[in-house]
This record gives C-alpha cells, sequence and structure tokens, in this order.
C-alpha cells in the first residue's frame, strides 16, 4: 500500500522545459525546506493557470493586505495572515493560525471593540468606503505615462517646476502601484468580517439544518439589488433604445462593434443618440472584466467590445418579440422571504429563532459590501490598473526596451521599474536604452515558458493532509473541505466534483469555452463549461441550460446567476474544461455537485 | 375508501370499514393510523379493520378458561428453552382453532364488500402503546397477495399467532407483561400493484433535519425494502426550496411483485433496463413529500410513512382522464411518528446574544475556526 498523501513541496519536479520558471518570480515566493512540514493547497480559485511575471503582483499586493487586516489591524484572534508560494508558475496558499489559548485570548481582547466598531457602523463606514474607493479610482484615471520630449515644455522652465519627466516615469509608476495596494488594503478592510458574518449564520443553518444546502443558506442572504448585475442590465436597456430609435437592424447576430459604431454615426440624430447612450453606460459598467481581476489578459468590455456585441443581436431580437427577460426583483425577494421565514418556523425555540434573526440580520448588513465591493476593485480599478500598466509597456516599446506593449506583463513590478531606470538615464544621456538588448530574450524565453507550464497540472494540495479541517471560511472562500480533500486524494475517473451551486440536473451538449471571447460560438440549448465565469458572461445564461466552471463557490458569479436562471450549475470543479471536450454529451447534477460525460 | 356495506355494521365490534376505525385499542396503531389518514383525505387502499375484539373472542373459544395464558404467563422471563416450547403451542392453537362464527362472518363480509375475491393484504396492528413491543412481531406479520375467504380467515389467524411468536413472548415475560390484556387487530386491504414503493421520513432519519423530506424507494412493491432485499434508491427533498438535495440511485437487484389470486409475492431479478434507473422521477418525489409534508401537518409531528405510487389513480376517475397526475398515484399504507429523533433532545443551536456581532466576534475568537 502507497502511503497516502500529497507530495511534499520539495518533491514537485520542474516542468521539463520550463527549468528555468524560478527566473520569473521573486525569492520571497519560493517553497523553503520548512514549508514541508505545512498544508498547502492550490488556490486554482484566483490563480487557475501559470501567473506571467508581472501578474504575480495580484498575489504579492493582495496577501499583504489581507494578511495586514487580519493580523494586525483588526487582530484577528485565531489568525495570522496568508502565506502564498510559487511552484512551476503556480500559486499555493496556506493560512497561519494562532494555536496558543493565552495569544489567542490577548488578541481577542483587541479585537472585540475592533470588530465591534466595524459593525455597529457598518452603513456609514461602507458609504465612506465608496468615497474613498471612487477616489483611488479617479486617482488611477488621472495618472499620466510621461511622453519623454525632445526637450521640456517651456513652462518647466518659466514656471520653475525644475523637474523633467524623465523623474515622472519611476514615480508615475511607483504610484500605480501604491494605488494598487491601497485599494486592495480598502479591499480587504471590510471584507473579512463581511464573511466572518455569513460564516456564522452558515454555521448555523448547518447546525440547525443538517441537510440544508450552501445554495440555500445563500439565496436567503444574497442582495437583490446587486450592481454585479447592473452591465448587463446596461446592455439589455441599450438592446432597448435600438430598437425603440430605429436603429435595431445593425445588430445582427456575428455583427462587430467598430462597424456597427460606424454604422451608427452615419444614422444621423437616432444613430448618435444610440452612441451618446453607450458611451454613458460604458463608464464605469463596461469596465467590468471578463475575469476575477486577477490576471492583465482577463480583459473588460471596454478594452474588448466583443462580449457586449455578441450579446447585444440576441437582446434585440428578445425586445421585437417582447420576450426580454427581466430581472424579476420582486419576486426574488419574495422568495428570499419565503425561503428565511419557513426555516425560521421550523426552529424550536424562541431563543433560536431570535439568534437566527440576528445572524441573518447581520448577513443582509453586511452583504452589499461583500456582493458589490468586486465591481469597485476587482473591475473598475483593476482594469483601470492593468490598462496603465499597459501604457508604461507602450513607452518602454516605444523606447526599444520592449518589442511590444504587452511585454510588459512578462516582468516582474520591480524588473519594469529597472527597465524606466534604464530608460531615465540613457533619455537623460542623449543614447537608446540598454534594455533593447537585455529583456527581449527574457520576455521570449518566459512566454515559451509560461506555454510549457500550463499544461502541468500541479497537485491540488501539498504537504502532509491536516487531522481536522472543517474551517467553514476555508470553505466559504476556497471551498477546501474535509470532503474535498477526500476527493482529490481519491480523484473519481469518470465523475468531476465540485461545488452544488444551482439545483436541477439536466444532460446535454458541452460548449467547453476558454475564454469569454468566444461566448459567440454557444448555441441555444447548450452546457456552458468554462474556467470562471465573472459578471460579464452574464448575457450568456439566457442561451444555456446548464453551467460548469472550474473555479467558484456557491456564492461565485456563476453560481448565484445560475440560480437567478434556475439552471443547474456546478462550480470549482478544478479541470472541467481539461476533461470535456466540446460536443460531449454531459450531465450535470446541480444537487450533489457533480459532471458526468455520458 | 368503500363505503360500509350494511351487513359490517351490525357486526362493527368484529370488523371496522378502515374510515370508521379510530381508536387504537379497537383498530390497533396501524388501522386507527390508515383510519385518520383516510379521514384526512389522504389515499390508503380500501380495506376494514379486524378489531382487537375479535381476537379477544376468538382468543376466549380457544382458551375459554385462561389456562393457556397463565400457562404463559408462569414461564420465567430467562428459561429460553420453556419460552419457546409454550409459544409454539399458542401459535399452534391459534393458527388451527377455528374462529368463532359471529367473527368469521364479520371478516367475510369486510372482505366481501372489497369485490370479487380481490387480492388482499393482511397486517398485523399491534395494540400496544410500547411500539418497540410491536416491533417484536417482525416481518412476519403481514402477509401479501392472499385472496379467497378462507384464506384471509387463516391469515388474519397466523397475525394472532404472531403475538405468541417466541420474542414477543420473551419480551412481554420480561416485562412482567399480563396475558390476557393482549389484543392484536388486523387490517386487510386491497392489495396495490404499485410501480414503486418504499418508505419516507419527514425528517431526516440521518441528521434528524426537519426541514427535509427523506425518501427510501424501490421498483415494484416496499416488500423488497423492508425484507432488505434491496438497496433502495434514496432522495432528499428541501420541504422549503423544494430542491431535491440528494439522490443516490442504486442497482436494484430484485423486484416484489405479487402474483394474482392469492398465489403471494413473487420475487425477480430486475430487468437491466431498470436497475440503475431512479425508481421515482422529480415529479413523483415532488408529490411524495407534498403528501408526507401535509400528513406531518396534520398530526403535528415528524412522521415515518411507508408509500406507494401507482401506475394509475387508486379510484379510477369516471370519465377517462388525462395521464393521471403523480399526486393522484401516490397511496399510503402507513405512517407512525417517527420516534428515533424525537426521543432525542438536541441543544439548541445557539441563543442570542447582546449585540449581533457578538456571534461573529465568538466565531473568530474560538481556537481553529480557521486554519
Amino acid at each position: 500500500m502507497e502511503q497516502e498523501g500529497f507530495p511534499l513541496p520539495s518533491q514537485i519536479a520542474d516542468v521539463p522545459g520550463a527549468e528555468n520558471w524560478r527566473s520569473m518570480y521573486q525569492y520571497f515566493t519560493r517553497f523553503a525546506p520548512d514549508d514541508d512540514k505545512r498544508f498547502w493547497f492550490y488556490n486554482s480559485m484566483h490563480f487557475p493557470e501559470p501567473m506571467p511575471a508581472f501578474d504575480t503582483v495580484t498575489a504579492e499586493i493582495p496577501y499583504s493586505a489581507i494578511g495586514a487586516n487580519t493580523a494586525r489591524l483588526f487582530v484577528f484572534p485565531t489568525t495570522l495572515g496568508i502565506e502564498h508560494r510559487i511552484v512551476n508558475g503556480r500559486v499555493y496558499i496556506t493560512a497561519n493560525p494562532v494555536l496558543d489559548p493565552a495569544e489567542i485570548g490577548r488578541r481577542a481582547e483587541v479585537f472585540g471593540p475592533r470588530a465591534g466598531y466595524y459593525f455597529e457602523n457598518w452603513d456609514s463606514l461602507y458609504e465612506g468606503w465608496k468615497e474613498r474607493m471612487r477616489g483611488l479610482i479617479a486617482e488611477i484615471e488621472a495618472i499620466t505615462v510621461p511622453e519623454l520630449p525632445e526637450w521640456e515644455d517651456d513652462s518647466v522652465v518659466f514656471e520653475a517646476r525644475g523637474v523633467a519627466q524623465n523623474h515622472y516615469l519611476r514615480e508615475n509608476f511607483a504610484r500605480c502601484l501604491a494605488l494598487y495596494s491601497k485599494m486592495w488594503h480598502h479591499h480587504t478592510e471590510m471584507l473579512m468580517l463581511g464573511y466572518g458574518a455569513y460564516v456564522v449564520f452558515f454555521q448555523f443553518c448547518m447546525q440547525a439544518f443538517p441537510e440544508i444546502s450552501d445554495q440555500t443558506v445563500a439565496r436567503m442572504v444574497a442582495g437583490i439589488d446587486v450592481i454585479m448585475y447592473r452591465p448587463d442590465d446596461e446592455l439589455r436597456a441599450l438592446a432597448r433604445l435600438a430598437v425603440d430609435l430605429g436603429v435595431d437592424d445593425l445588430f445582427t447576430e456575428g455583427c462587430v462593434a467598430a462597424d456597427v459604431l460606424d454604422a451608427l454615426a452615419a444614422r444621423g440624430a437616432a444613430g448618435q443618440q444610440w452612441l451618446d447612450a453607450f458611451a454613458k453606460a460604458r463608464d464605469p459598467w463596461f469596465h467590468v472584466s471578463t475575469g476575477d481581476g486577477f490576471y492583465h489578459h482577463h480583459l473588460s468590455w471596454n478594452d474588448d467590445l466583443t462580449v457586449p456585441f455578441t450579446a447585444l443581436p440576441g437582446y434585440v431580437a428578445a425586445v421585437r418579440a417582447g420576450t426580454m427577460r427581466v430581472r424579476p426583483t420582486d419576486q426574488l425577494r419574495e422568495e428570499r422571504e419565503r425561503i428565511a421565514s419557513g426555516y425560521r418556523e421550523l426552529l424550536t425555540t424562541d431563543d433560536e429563532k431570535a439568534a437566527f434573526d440576528q445572524m441573518l440580520g447581520l448577513c443582509r448588513l453586511v452583504f452589499p459590501f461583500v456582493e458589490d465591493h468586486k465591481f469597485y476593485c476587482e473591475h473598475w480599478f483593476t482594469t483601470r490598473f492593468f490598462q496603465k500598466i499597459k501604457e508604461f509597456g507602450a513607452l518602454l516599446a516605444r523606447q526599444g526596451v520592449l518589442a511590444e506593449a504587452g511585454d510588459v506583463f512578462h516582468l516582474h513590478h520591480t524588473e519594469v521599474d529597472q527597465a524606466l531606470s534604464d530608460v531615465s538615464l540613457a533619455w537623460a544621456a542623449g543614447t537608446p536604452p540598454l534594455g533593447g538588448a537585455h529583456f527581449p530574450p527574457i520576455i521570449a524565453e518566459r512566454k515559451r515558458m509560461l506555454k510549457v507550464l500550463r499544461d502541468w497540472s500541479p497537485p491540488p494540495a501539498l504537504g502532509p493532509v491536516p487531522e481536522a479541517l472543517n474551517d467553514p471560511a476555508v470553505r466559504m472562500l476556497w471551498g477546501v473541505t474535509q470532503e474535498r480533500i477526500e476527493s482529490w486524494l481519491h480523484p473519481s475517473t469518470e465523475e468531476m466534483r465540485g461545488v452544488a451551486a444551482s439545483a436541477g440536473v439536466v444532460e446535454g451538449v458541452a460548449r467547453v469555452l476558454q475564454d469569454v471571447n468566444e461566448i459567440g460560438e454557444i448555441r441555444e440549448g447548450e452546457i456552458l463549461v468554462c474556467p470562471v465565469t465573472a459578471p460579464s458572461w452574464a448575457p450568456v445564461f439566457g442561451k444555456i441550460k446548464a453551467a460548469v466552471s472550474d473555479i467558484g463557490g456557491a456564492m461565485s458569479h456563476a453560481a448565484i446567476v445560475a440560480r437567478e436562471y434556475g439552471m443547474p450549475a456546478v462550480v470549482g470543479t478544478g479541470d472541467a474544461t481539461k476533461r470535456i471536450r466540446t460536443g460531449d454529451r454531459i450531465r450535470v447534477d446541480g444537487d450533489r455537485g457533480t459532471v458526468r460525460v455520458l | 375508501v368503500n363505503d360500509s356495506p350494511a351487513g359490517l355494521c351490525q357486526q362493527e365490534s368484529f370488523a371496522l370499514p378502515l374510515a370508521a376505525a379510530r381508536e387504537a385499542a379497537t383498530a390497533g396503531g396501524k388501522g386507527a393510523s390508515l383510519g385518520e389518514l383516510a379521514r384526512a383525505g389522504v389515499t390508503v387502499p380500501p380495506g376494514f379493520v379486524v378489531t382487537a375484539g375479535a381476537f379477544t373472542a376468538g382468543l376466549a373459544a380457544i382458551d375459554p378458561d385462561g389456562a393457556l395464558r397463565a400457562a404463559v404467563e408462569s414461564v420465567p422471563a430467562a428459561d429460553i428453552g420453556s419460552i419457546a416450547r409454550v409459544a409454539a403451542a399458542c401459535r399452534e392453537r391459534v393458527t388451527a382453532a377455528p374462529l368463532p362464527p359471529a367473527v368469521a362472518s364479520a371478516i367475510e363480509s369486510g372482505y366481501a364488500a372489497l369485490g370479487d375475491g380481490p387480492d388482499v393484504a393482511v397486517r398485523s396492528s399491534a395494540t400496544m402503546e410500547d411500539s418497540s413491543a410491536a416491533s417484536f412481531a417482525g416481518l412476519q406479520d403481514t402477509y401479501l397477495g392472499v385472496a379467497g375467504a378462507g384464506p384471509v380467515l387463516d391469515h388474519v389467524r397466523r397475525c394472532w399467532a404472531s403475538l405468541y411468536n417466541d420474542e414477543s413472548v420473551a419480551y412481554r415475560r420480561r416485562l412482567g407483561m399480563a396475558e390476557r390484556d393482549l389484543a392484536m387487530a388486523v387490517v386487510v386491504q386491497r392489495m396495490v400493484r404499485p410501480r414503486a414503493a418504499g418508505v419516507m421520513f419527514t425528517r431526516s432519519p440521518v441528521t434528524g433535519d426537519r426541514s427535509v423530506v427523506a425518501i427510501e424507494g424501490t421498483w415494484g412493491l416496499g416488500s423488497a425494502l423492508v425484507a432488505g432485499d434491496v438497496t433502495p434508491d434514496s432522495f432528499v427533498i428541501s420541504k422549503i426550496t423544494g430542491e431535491i438535495t440528494s439522490r443516490r440511485v442504486s442497482a436494484k437487484g430484485r423486484i416484489h411483485s405479487f402474483i394474482p389470486n392469492g398465489r403471494g409475492v413473487s420475487v425477480t431479478d430486475t430487468p437491466a433496463e431498470l436497475r440503475e434507473r431512479p425508481c421515482l422521477t422529480d415529479d413523483e418525489i415532488r408529490a411524495l413529500a407534498a403528501v408526507a409534508r401535509a400528513v406531518e401537518a396534520h398530526y403535528g409531528a415528524p412522521q415515518d410513512i411507508e408509500w406507494a405510487l401507482l401506475d394509475e389513480p387508486d379510484a379510477p376517475p369516471a370519465e377517462p382522464a388525462p395521464e393521471p397526475s403523480p399526486a393522484e398515484r401516490v397511496v399510503l399504507l402507513q405512517s407512525r411518528p417517527e420516534t428515533v429523533w424525537a426521543a432525542k433532545t438536541a441543544p439548541p443551536v445557539a441563543a442570542p446574544k447582546p449585540r449581533p456581532a457578538d456571534h461573529v466576534l465568538a466565531l473568530f475568537g474560538k481556537p481553529a475556526s480557521w486554519i
């Protein structure tokens, strides 16, 4: 008998052909010998692909912020921060517990008043939070990338500014990172407490109603007017406007965004009116990312109009046919109340009912933040952030350091800073930068390695199996439970397991989409199989009959939208997009959380 | 349920139409419960109850001076050999002796009212309060696929005799129960020919969760499940959301079905195409859950229910109707209070705290609440 368990970090061999992967990442992300003693799991939820060098900033900065929040800011009694390591391009994480009872007690004394203050003032703090976040977004939007002119502008002299443009290369780049870091500090500012409220209610429900599904608990809590739905709502409104203005003939299946926009411009007042409405909707709603904001290539609708223009023809047709679905918010609200009071009635004592009311009330208090922060942080801000970094990439390309703007994402931010120093020196000296000979071969090698690393199947976990892992927070955030670890140890060959996200069982033909830009390919009645869904995918939910994703939990976007549409969904399968091929007949069991190829 | 025929009324101390069965002391637990279900509008197979009074009359005829019962009472609880001997003697007497004419004719007319020599199930219905005592009667106390007045009389006697199986007698001796108080009713019901049958609980038998209905079922008669001949399909459905939160479909190797004309029950291999097919559709699961909830609401306590799902409504409509709905095809064979979880006292899950946020503070203050 082989010993049961996961490989140790030190036992992971370099992927052949990508032995040099370490050169892409910082020394502090590497496994150290002592790390063999701890349990790590692959954070496939946030990092389903090998990390381009720049994109490691989406681990480095969030984990700096989360850990600071739990360990140092609120002083959570039982937890310090989350540590991350990168091996063969993949991000593994572990949480750092506080185990000494005396230390837990000491921390609890600080934690109580601090956390209590946030809960007691939640709504007004959240209003302030939104203000600060809008401020950060305005700041990042305002950052300029220096042009490096032949000579400085007159004003620098006659207004005695005295500072040349090359100075702003590094200052403004550093400013982008600083703002990104602040955004993440605010992201976690209220989130851990918000999740805490959910976990408490979740635990209560699980104890009182052991058979209750994750999705049912989520339904009692979920908000109705969530801004996550807004981008899709805007699109529907634009479809309606197109019909009202009589320009709907331009929105045909397979239409190309640029052509439609040109044609609208030639349609006089009606066309202009639509274009004005379109421009208004784009900022901010089209900053919605096609991913979760953890990779530079998860573009927003604004970066690539393919997604909205794939959805528009269908919406236009629905408006014409009078079948346009409007989110039945009243009905959803009623349903939410009916479920909550149904469970409440089953509680046997008044004490339990009172506790239930407190916990549910707290959840509903914090949930607008929990649900809406993503749009501000991972979508709106992050879209702007990556756009700005790409502008720096364009500058480096113009200076001959990079072959193209996008190559900037294959440099770690400290390397981008080096390249900017190089450019700054060269511009000052009046010579070409030396990076043109230095970076291109490195970048070419990294691109090649990332391709190789993509085919590696990372073990779901590393290190010794923990004795107990029924932690509700880890379960909620990452779907890591004892059963999940068990299924990692004994994977089923025929069946994929995930989170039962939306009830029902259907069979149908799979459509595997690696990228949201492929959504034009999906046909009516197919089952969507995709890595992860974000709000920008919402338009396809009107067409499909079930959804399967590699990544996500009961509160993930795919799960929430699928429940609203009443279609079965299994999320967080890990590798459904690898194991299922387009055209396969599959059975999606949204009750049990399984997917099977028939 | 058939109306009570005139003949039955005059002898109602010995036989009662199901709808008139009320008291457990008269009709036994099963009979009274079926009566109550029928009166509550739940479909149960038509039938009648041979009352506890009939048993008492029958035993008075067999054991007029009480010597037989005195013999049972004199056996020491620990003397297994003597218990076996005395119990066997009682069973032989009860099975062999003819019934008093008034009892026999009450049963015969009750049976005649069910139709032209139909196949029936003859099921014992204990009058004892203590349900664990009743459970000693075991599986032998239900006879399926009995037809003809003579065989029905025989099987009523066999049900009575099951009170004298070794375990039941030993149990009564251990508790020092008086034999003269002993009685049993017998339920006689028209056989159903279910597509699928099984049991359901209005709370989870595994976790005690009251928010779900747990259903177990198999193809054909539920006896396959009760006898442990198959691993049933099992389904869990939420009472609140109607979602089917768990479904386990088993390979159901055998089917029990009754052979018409009193030839009992056949056990056959399940056709290959049915073995791993769920025995219930989602609509049928929902229909069963709805009936279960109605019964639970009627009794005001969680129930343990035997159900059958027919191909057609038990009472065919007067006019040809479209495809019958699942709800019209559900019949119940028994409902009794759930006892396992009812006996447990669970501590309250949580109590309110001074401030709602205190719940969260408590969670994060607990060691190991976060890895």
